[in-house]
Formats: structure tokens, C-alpha cells, sequence
């Protein structure tokens, strides 16, 4: 099947996953995101390159940070947002996907930002569109299911590059909950196809999925020796709703072995950076010391996304 | 022999020492000057030391302000832009290598703007090519094309080295994204 993320002339059509799009696009975004770094910093915190455009935000499930940085990301670039929390609306009255998709289309929608609980509903949606003639609406998957959330990993690979500069000589430890996260996926699959030669997972054996190596990383069940060494540390959110189940004992007990402290991140190099995708489960993953510590590098990964969303959005809406 | 309609070329060193003089009448300590990228840049660089300006050169890179950009789509490597002075009230000077339709001078005013309210803009460039298609004047031009150029043509500001002081000079080559 043709790759649906890249128009007939290898333009960024759509941005659904970060698996099966070359090195040479992922550098491309990063490229095109730095110059949006400095529109922050201006008087006039806009551009005019979605003058015009309508982007819908489209949130299946809950998620006011994403959301609100694809809010800021449009209105910089001058788009009109419209945001809408599909699961207080139309589906709960029972209206399918498609349909919904169908009327906002309908409304001359320019783009689409899709959050959903389902693994492979922006896919559906992309589909969708092409099946029905509409190649002029862009859609980008703002997380779906347990299975990518392209942009989270871009900013993160943005914020590599900001301080290691050379992604080919680095170790990077992806932590945590890696079964049911979306963004240690395409974190994953970022960081190989940017060339990194060594990506760890950390994680004990319930939060692992089956054949993870596949990906291409090398397995620890331990902090102390997953973490020696490493040049970029990337710890994952545990999900509060996964601490009631089975896989976990308790979130006090995940600290214990698995929670990041200033102890076990003496293990990584002196230069290690820390990263977070947000929002923080303080004293659970991570210890606040190291949260609000110098390796630290959380608050930049939030400004970074806002000008890495802004690339995005731009190469999608000229493709 | 199309060539033999083509204007001669000048020396972009010759016409360089003419644009200094040109804008010294005028330089003082409230003037600012901001390149465009890149051949503009390059030119600011050497102007702004000629002139001895004590304002800090800026730089602006007008991709975002396109007004192709919906057909054309995002330029690679876009370069950030650099404002490094208070804008309200400036008098600034856009350095530009070549005037043509007089888009790209429209979209750095464009941007100058969101930066805060100037208190005047002017226009130094290397030569003027023709064929403009808006309303828009450099004050300050070295050198105007006996004819104007075809659309086909190309005229380019090259750099000899990486450093702000190496030999600049002006070449004509066919248009590679007509």
C-alpha cells in the first residue's frame, strides 16, 4: 500500500506515525522547526502561513495540554481553531466517525488534529478522506491509542538535537511504562531511524510489550545498569489508571525500582539530559529533585513542541 | 544569439563602494540595517562596517511571508530571523542583493511590522533587475539594468569565502524553479 503520510511528490501529507517515514522527512521537520523558535519572541507572536485555514481539534479523549499546544501552534500561524471534545458531543449521541468527519469536511475543514482512545483512527480518518476525493484536509494523529503520538516524539528528538547536536553517538533510555505508551513507540522508531546506535528500554517484565527487541532496542529490568552510561534520559508517565491493575504492585513500589532519583541518575553521564513528556506523576516516575533539577530539560520540551507542531502544521497545509 | 540582448553584469565590488557612499550622506548613529538572506545579509555585513554603525545588524529570512507559499509550499531551511535592536521608532534600511518583482521587500516589511512600528523603512540595493509588479522603490541602488531581465534569468549575489569580508560578485544563471 502506498504510504499514506506522503503526497505523489514525497511532501508531508499527513502525520500519523512516525514508523515508515524516512530519516530525510523526520531531519526536515526538525530543520523547519527552528526558525519557529524565534516567533516567540517576538511583539507579534504570529505568522501568516495558515492565514485563512480552519484547523479542527478534534479530541476523542481528554487532553488539555496536547490539545492547548496545537491551539497555540495554529493561532501563531494564524489559522482559525475550532475545538471539540467529541466524547461530551456528537458521539455520545451515537453519530459513527466517519460521519462526524464528513460534516466537519462539509464545513470547509483545512486540517485535522486527531486525539483518539482507538489505536489507528487518524489512519481511518486519513483513509477516509482519500477514498473520498478529499486530499486537500490534512490530518495529524495528536495520539492514538497504546499506539503513536508522532509530534510528542518529534519535539523530544528536537530537544535531543538542541543539546547533543549529533544523534549517532548517543545512548538513549526510554523508562517506564512502555506497554501502553504511544509515545515511547514513536520515540522508538525516532530515535532508530535518526541513527541513535543505542536505545534502552527500562521497564519491568508486566510493562513490556512481547518482543520489544523486535524495535530494535536492548531490554534492562534494572535502573542502576539500564541507566549507566546514557546520554539522554526519557521517562514515561505512568498512567494512573494502570496502577490499579495487576501489572503494578503500587506506585510506591514502582518509585522504589523505577522511579528516577538523583541516586540512580548518577549512573548516566555527567552531561545526561532529562526528559518528560508531561503531565508529571511526581514521587512515581520521577523524584522532584531530579524533575526540578540542572539535567532537567522538561520546560524546554514544552516550548520546543509549540514550534515543532508549528513545522508540522506548515509543511502539511503547503504539501 | 539570445546572449548577446542579455545587460552587462557589474562588478558587485564597484557597485558595493558606490552603495556605501550613496547611504553615508545618511548613516548616523540612528540608522539600523537589516539583510535580507542571504545575499542580503552578506551585503548588510560589509555595509554595516563600511559605515561604522553602532546599531547591531539584523537579518530576516521572509519564507514565513511568502506570498507563494500556499502553492510552493514551506521553504527548506529556512534561516531564523534576527532582530537584535528596538524596532518602534527605527529607521531602518532592508539590504537586499537584487530588486526584481518587489515580493520579497513587501514580505520583510510585512515581517518588520510584527517586530513593532518602524519609524521609517528604506530600500539599499546592489541592482535593480526590473520587472517589478508592486509599488516599491529602493531608495538607495547602485546599479540599474540597462534592460530588464527575462523571467527565465536569474541574476545572483555569489561570496568567494565563509568570512563577512570576502569578494562578492554578481552572476547571471537560468532560473531553476520557474
Amino acid at each position: 500500500m502506498r504510504n499514506l503520510q506522503l503526497n505523489s511528490h514525497g511532501e508531508l501529507q499527513h502525520l500519523l506515525t512516525i514508523e515508515g517515514l524516512p530519516r530525510t522527512m523526520l531531519t526536515a521537520i526538525l530543520d523547519n522547526a527552528a526558525p519557529f523558535t524565534e516567533v516567540a519572541e517576538r511583539e507579534v507572536k504570529k505568522l501568516p502561513l495558515l492565514r485563512g485555514k480552519s484547523v479542527f481539534n478534534l479530541f476523542f479523549e481528554n487532553s488539555t495540554r496536547t490539545r492547548t499546544t496545537f491551539e497555540i501552534a495554529a493561532k501563531r500561524l494564524s489559522a482559525d481553531v475550532i475545538n471539540l471534545n467529541i466524547n461530551t458531543s456528537s458521539a455520545s449521541k451515537g453519530e459513527t466517525l466517519l460521519d462526524t468527519i464528513d460534516n466537519l469536511a462539509a464545513m470547509q475543514a483545512d486540517m485535522f488534529v486527531v486525539r483518539h482512545q482507538s489505536s489507528g483512527a487518524p489512519f481511518l480518518i486519513a483513509e477516509h478522506l482519500a477514498a473520498t476525493g478529499l486530499d486537500h484536509i490534512h490530518v495529524v494523529n495528536a495520539g492514538d491509542g497504546s499506539h503513536a503520538h508522532p509530534t510528542q516524539a518529534l519535539l523530544d528528538m528536537y530537544t535531543i538535537r538542541h543539546y547533543k547536536r549529533d544523534f549517532t553517538q548517543l545512548t538513549v533510555a526510554v523508562i517506564g511504562d512502555i506497554l501502553h505508551s504511544r509515545v515511547a513507540r514513536s520515540q522508538i522508531h525516532a530515535l532508530t531511524t535518526l541513527g541513535v546506535p543505542e536505545v534502552r528500554v527500562i521497564a519491568p517484565k508486566t510493562l513490556l510489550p512481547a518482543s520489544v527487541e523486535r524495535l530494535g532496542v536492548r531490554v534492562f529490568h534494572d535502573m542502576h545498569e539500564g541507566l549507566r552510561g546514557v546520554d539522554v534520559v526519557m521517562m514515561l508517565r505512568l498512567q494512573n489508571e494502570r496502577m490499579n491493575g495487576a501489572l503494578l504492585p503500587s506506585p510506591q513500589e514502582f518509585f522504589k525500582s523505577y522511579g528516577l532519583t538523583p541516586e540512580k541518575l548518577a549512573q548516566a553521564k555527567p552531561d545526561a539530559i532529562v526528559m518528560h513528556p508531561g503531565p508529571m506523576n511526581r514521587g512515581v516516575e520521577i523524584d522532584s529533585a531530579v524533575a526540578d533539577g540542572t539535567h532537567s530539560v522538561i520546560l524546554p520540551q514544552v516550548t520546543f513542541g509549540i514550534a515543532v507542531r508549528m513545522a508540522v502544521m506548515s509543511m502539511l497545509a503547503g504539501a | 544569439m539570445p546572449n548577446t540582448t542579455l545587460p552587462r553584469i557589474p562588478d558587485a565590488e564597484v557597485l558595493l563602494d558606490a552603495l556605501v557612499e550613496a547611504l553615508r550622506a545618511d548613516a548616523g548613529p540612528g540608522m539600523a540595517l537589516v539583510g535580507i538572506h542571504t545575499g542580503g545579509v552578506w551585503l548588510a555585513e560589509r555595509l554595516h562596517a563600511a559605515l561604522g554603525l553602532s546599531i547591531p545588524l539584523g537579518s530576516i529570512d521572509v519564507s514565513f511571508y511568502r506570498d507563494d507559499y500556499t502553492s510552493r509550499g514551506l521553504h527548506r531551511g529556512t534561516r531564523t530571523s534576527s532582530i537584535p535592536f528596538e524596532v518602534d521608532g527605527a529607521h531602518i534600511v532592508i539590504v537586499d542583493d537584487v530588486l526584481y518583482t518587489g515580493r520579497t521587500v513587501r514580505a520583510a516589511m510585512n515581517e518588520l511590522f510584527d517586530y513593532g512600528r518602524p519609524g521609517r523603512i528604506d530600500l539599499a540595493v546592489l541592482a535593480d533587475r526590473g520587472g517589478r509588479e508592486l509599488p516599491i522603490f529602493a531608495r538607495y541602488c547602485a546599479h540599474v539594468l540597462t534592460r530588464p531581465l527575462p523571467a527565465t534569468k536569474e541574476l545572483v549575489l555569489m561570496r568567494t569565502g565563509k568570512d563577512a569580508q570576502s569578494s562578492l560578485s554578481l552572476t547571471l544563471k537560468e532560473k531553476c524553479d520557474a
